[in-house]
């Protein structure tokens, strides 16, 4: 711990040390799909989401919306990524939240039930602008994937098309050469498979 | 039946109905309605502090002293702001505080109003959980919601956001019992451990070897009864315990089991004993980075049992292998059932010899002077002169507040108020206030730092008017001790802005305040001045003059395990040969 003094007498400096202990995890992380059945007070999603921000985890989709009415209460649906400890610290957060009733973790009950997946869709709102042999072609690729026209000139479609997220990707990325203007996604709502609730 | 009221009486109904005696703040404008309330009434004391950070820290003092909930009073803007670091520090340690803000006028919310910030947004991380009253119907429900949020399940702050109109507003006020009752039904903190995890936990001890208790301050939090099983819990199985910093007191510092305090600034014997053992029972804490140092290092050998009320705090930092999620004491009643129903005799003989190694190492010894203070001297000293008495000690953080956890011995809990998560400097001067509150017969004494105790050093003031004679014992060594202590260790001592230059005089400011100053300089002065401190009926700074370039030891390094710690008779040269280094920079 001496400080060490070099040749010119200046005083070399000693790299510093910390005291946190700093540690590389890289335990494999997976994406699932949460589903967090909250009381549909103020502050509550500003809460949900505050808690990913403030402690570090990932949303890659997030959607709400209030789902039984007389009861007040609301369903967020999450799809984040994380290691194993991660997302069982994630469900373990939610469930903190004095309005949260419930965090059920939609990935897992699918594996449970010998499942690969629960239910899950998407749906974009996809504008496409272009004349000519581009827009025939839009138009026959939007059919492929059953997209519907909600709003159309002559200079434009807007393709409205529901799915997994995968395929709502391999859409909009279809959709790019063929004069793009920009898109709008819900979003993942999901449900569990079966006759029982998630 | 509904009694019609303004939001304003509402606030005050709701306090005396969940049996508030005493509310800590500072008015405003935003607040007035609510002050006005409170000067027509005499069930609830107010004490005024001086600034709103030192009303939150008085409040946590209360509650973690008499096991009440804290309540405080603040104005709009700059008062909740103020409030921030002592939620935060409340959240962290987990002390049930009920903070109420004032909010501008509802048609003014989002107009940028004088004296107007986001005070649910600002609050909302570091809260249980926090409500902006919209209208003056629901404010009884979440006053009375406040209070259950805050003191059940892991306790922690709240906050009720009210505007100025919805406290003029009149409506109809429920108590807590009727339609006031929580709408929240997913709100069920689990009291009642599962079964089976306990019966397996039992049989793990029951097995084992070489145990260890490792306790925190969730043992505090579940109240008296809880600190009582425990005693009973490490009688019955004759395991050795070991505490964090917030679960002092809960086990008594003289029984026979106890390894003092672990983690970072802990005993040798209990870190080697948590680094070694076979069967570890965490009760109570939350595997802190101060306790576990590096984690993958941590306690290799072990079966972990974890009990805590808060599932989100199992699994979080290290992987336990038998959670059980319930009140502590509650799950250590049926632990100690099960236990004598077995009544297993594990042989301990060869754990505890090998204990009795780490310990003759003597981890805690320090080099006496006889010319100058050493504050752990200062300590044992102050120790020996008030255990005897009816004694509270609250800290600032730092240097200090280790040394007062080595050498302040606790046998009760609930005696001992530190600011142990967040780590607040100035947290133990407002914080001795609230404690001196609660309990006005008793000794309060806090053992400050002189950096920290700057920080809030403004509340002498409050005790003064108040006639709070808290005892202000003031480790002075003219720097940030741990701040140089860890520039010493690990920035190859560069000391950088940790030393104060120009500290008041003690004694004089004490003066100015109205209170008592005293000082002590020599070893051979200090019993003496400690006596007078204690037989004064007036709040007291003491400048207590320590050793300036002490450290605290032992310690666990940076990137070590428990096993690791640097030892003070190792330390001691290490740290001259640093300090004798820096010498030749200056």
């Amino acid at each position: 711990m001496s400080q060490p003094a070099t040749l010119t007498g200046k005083p070399a400096v000693t790299p510093p040390a910390s005291a946190y202990f700093f540690e590389d995890r890289q335990d494999p992380e997976e994406a699932h799909t949460l589903t967090v059945l909250v009381d549909n007070e103020p502050g509550v999603l500003a809460r949900v989401i505050g808690l990913f921000s403030g402690r570090g985890y990932n949303i890659e989709s997030l959607t709400v919306s209030e789902t039984e009415h007389e009861k007040h209460l609301s369903r967020i649906t999450i799809v984040t990524r994380g290691s194993r400890a991660v997302l069982e610290q994630i469900k373990n957060q939610l469930a903190r939240i004095v309005p949260v009733h419930r965090v059920t973790d939609l990935s897992e009950v699918a594996r449970e039930r010998n499942q690969e997946k629960p239910l899950e869709r998407e749906l974009a709102l996809v504008k496409v602008a272009g004349r000519g042999e581009n827009r025939l072609e839009a138009l026959r690729l939007a059919d492929a994937f059953k997209a519907e026209v909600v709003d159309a000139t002559t200079e434009h479609f807007v393709f409205q098309m529901t799915g997994r997220s995968a395929k709502v990707e391999q859409f909009i990325s279809i959709m790019q050469p063929m004069g793009l203007v920009e898109v709008c996604r819900t979003g993942v709502a999901a449900l569990s498979r079966g006759a029982e609730a998630s | 039946m509904g009694k019609e009221m303004t939001g304003a009486e509402m606030v005050l109904q709701a306090l005396r109905d969940h049996g508030v005696k005493h509310l800590f703040g500072y008015p405003g404008g935003a607040a007035l309605p609510i002050y006005d309330e409170l000067f027509q009434q005499e069930d609830i004391q107010h004490i005024l502090v001086r600034h709103e950070q030192g009303a939150g820290h008085a409040a946590e003092g209360y509650a973690r002293s008499s096991g009440k909930p804290g309540v405080v009073l603040v104005t709009s803007g700059p008062g909740a702001t103020n409030m921030v670091t002592a939620l935060t520090d409340a959240m962290l340690d987990s002390i049930p505080l009920v903070c109420i803000t004032a909010q501008v006028p509802t048609h003014l919310i989002g107009s940028d109003a004088f004296q107007e910030c986001d005070t649910v947004g600002i609050t909302r991380p570091c809260t249980k959980y926090n409500w902006l009253v919209r209208d003056v119907n629901d404010l009884p429900r979440i006053m009375h919601d406040a209070f259950t949020v805050a003191t059940t399940g892991r306790p922690g702050p709240v906050v009720v956001d009210i505007p100025k109109d919805v406290q003029f507003a009149t409506g109809t006020y429920h108590g807590p019992d009727g339609e006031g009752r929580s709408s929240y039904k997913g709100y069920e903190p689990r009291i009642k451990g599962d079964e089976q995890a306990i019966a397996h936990a039992v049989e793990l001890m029951a097995n084992a070897r070489r145990p260890v208790f490792y306790t925190g301050g969730g043992v505090i939090n579940s109240g008296p009864e809880a600190s009582q099983l425990l005693r009973e819990l490490v009688a019955s199985t004759g395991f050795p315990i070991t505490s964090t910093l917030m679960g002092l007191g809960a086990y008594p510092a003289s029984g026979k089991n106890w390894l003092g305090m672990l983690g970072m600034h802990g005993t040798y014997e209990a870190n080697m004993a948590m680094h070694d053992c076979d069967v570890m029972i965490c009760i109570g804490a939350r595997f802190d980075d101060r306790i576990t140092g590096r984690t993958d290092a941590f306690s290799p050998g072990s079966q972990k049992i974890h009990v805590d009320i808060d599932p989100s705090s199992v699994n979080k930092n290290v992987r336990v292998d038998v959670p059980i999620i319930g009140d502590v004491g509650n799950v250590m009643g049926e632990m100690l059932r099960l236990w004598r129903e077995k009544a297993p005799k594990p042989e301990l003989k060869p754990w505890w010899n090998q204990i009795e190694t780490w310990k003759a190492r003597r981890s805690l010894a320090y080099r006496p002077n006889a010319d100058v203070i050493m504050p752990q001297y200062a300590i044992e000293r102050l120790f020996q002169a008030t255990k005897g008495l009816d004694t509270y000690i609250t800290t600032e953080v730092g240097q200090h507040q280790m040394w007062a956890a080595q050498f302040y011995h606790f046998d009760e809990p609930n005696r001992w108020m530190t600011s142990g998560g967040l780590g607040t400097m100035g947290y133990g001067l407002p914080a001795a206030l609230g404690v001196q509150v609660a309990h006005p017969e008793s000794l309060v004494v806090d053992i400050a730092g002189d950096a920290s105790v700057l920080m809030t050093m403004q509340e002498m003031s409050t005790a003064v008017q108040h006639n709070l004679p808290i005892k202000i014992f003031i480790l002075n060594n003219c720097y940030m001790g741990m701040v140089r202590q860890w520039q010493q260790l690990l920035h190859g001592n560069r000391l950088s802005n940790s030393y104060n230059e120009s500290l008041p005089d003690f004694v004089k400011l004490a003066e100015a305040y109205g209170c008592v100053g005293i000082r002590a300089e020599r070893p051979g002065d200090l019993d003496d001045a400690i006596a007078e401190m204690i037989s004064v009926k007036q709040p007291v700074l003491f400048d207590c003059r320590v050793a300036n370039l002490e450290n605290c030891f032992p310690m666990i390094p940076s990137g070590k395990a428990h096993n690791e710690m640097i030892l003070p008779a190792e330390a001691e040269s290490e740290a001259e040969a640093a300090f004798a280094g820096g010498k030749a920079l200056v």
